[in-house]
């Protein structure tokens, strides 16, 4: 009998810390009524065609100044390099890929772009023109920048 | 001469049925002649072109699985598909050409592609994919052939605003028009997928690893 009744009260603590903790945490959805349709923000869109992006850090990935939407890169065929490739940049009129995206992790240089080098935009990214989420102070070092 | 003729056909019903061909006036007047021959024209000729047509849309191109399964889903993908102003371009707006002469010739060519059906050339995603590259080749050669004539029924360099266009897409543009570049020369891929490209243009891809 001792123990049901421990066993009652645990469950009646934990149910009620569980609604507690329901009360407090807040869905995906915010605070709206299911009957209610949730409110999306409108999908940005990447900025269409410009000049090269400066770099703010050393090391940083250069950005992608173009849309790339549709753009293919798998292992049969990758469409940014049909035009960032040694043999075709001059044509194109683009920036050529790095030569350091020659090299194995072993700092092999290889005959062609390094498997770890290939898909483009693990690193390259496009850009929209959105307002920062949160204020940021952040400035380059005047070697890159080249503002005192 | 006919009536030679008639004497040594007497027996041979195929010989009788030349004769009437031959001299068709001997048994019906000219003008009922001429009244059914204008008749089964018209009823000829349109259900020539009405059956034509009906190979000509949508539903008949992926009413085979190669079709369905491989390149629809691809280009269920494109824009040619789905879009911001609703024009959609179909196989046939791009794969089959505008006039009639040439739409015949394709049509007949086409007849290959029904034994490669039956014999079951790519009736597998793997057959499919390993044909991939030559498929796709034929097809940028003969776009190549007619100055990619089927993208022109709906695309002209001579009507684009260049101003409208994106930077990368007017020096690409002004370049391949001056040296009488075609659109397929650098739009390969845009409606499906594209096979292996290692050997087609070394830059743009891996290879073997």
């Amino acid at each position: 009998m001792k123990k049901i009744t421990l066993i009652m009260a645990l469950l009646l603590t934990a149910g009620m810390s569980m609604q507690a903790i329901s009360d407090s945490v807040s869905s995906l959805r915010g605070g709206n009524d299911i009957d209610n349709d949730s409110t999306t923000t409108p999908a940005k869109k990447y900025n269409k065609d410009g000049e090269p992006i400066a770099r703010d850090y050393v090391q940083q990935p250069p950005l992608i100044p173009h849309k790339i939407t549709n753009y293919r890169i798998n292992l049969k065929s990758n469409k940014c390099m049909s035009c960032h490739s040694w043999a075709d940049y001059r044509e194109a009129g683009a920036t050529k890929i790095s030569q350091t995206h020659f090299e194995s992790r072993d700092k092999h240089v290889l005959a062609n772009v390094s498997a770890r080098r290939y898909f483009c935009t693990q690193c390259h990214v496009p850009q929209v023109d959105a307002k920062p989420l949160v204020e940021n102070e952040f400035t380059p070092i005047t070697a890159i920048s080249g503002q005192q | 001469m006919s009536n030679k003729n008639s004497k040594e056909c007497n027996d041979m019903i195929l010989c009788r049925i030349w004769q009437v061909l031959k001299k068709p006036s001997v048994t019906y007047s000219l003008g009922t002649l001429l009244v059914v021959g204008f008749i089964s024209g018209v009823l000829f000729w349109g259900g020539f072109n009405t059956a034509m047509e009906m190979t000509n849309n949508e539903d008949f191109c992926i009413s085979c699985h190669e079709m369905e399964d491989n390149v629809y889903q691809e280009y269920k993908q494109t824009i040619h598909y789905s879009n911001r102003t609703g024009v959609r371009a179909t196989c046939p707006d791009c794969h089959v050409p505008k006039e009639w002469n040439h739409k015949v010739v394709r049509k007949i060519q086409a007849s290959n592609e029904l034994l490669h059906k039956a014999l079951g050339t790519i009736d597998t995603r793997e057959k499919f994919e390993g044909k991939r590259l030559q498929l796709a080749s034929n097809v940028w050669k003969a776009m190549k052939k007619t100055d990619s004539r089927e993208c022109r029924n709906c695309h002209n360099f001579e009507y684009m605003d260049f101003g409208e266009q994106g930077r990368r897409a007017v020096k690409a543009h002004s370049e391949g028009l001056d040296a009488g570049k075609t659109c397929i020369d650098c739009h390969k891929g845009i409606a499906h997928e594209l096979p292996d490209m290692h050997d087609v243009d070394p830059g743009s891809s891996i290879g073997d690893i």
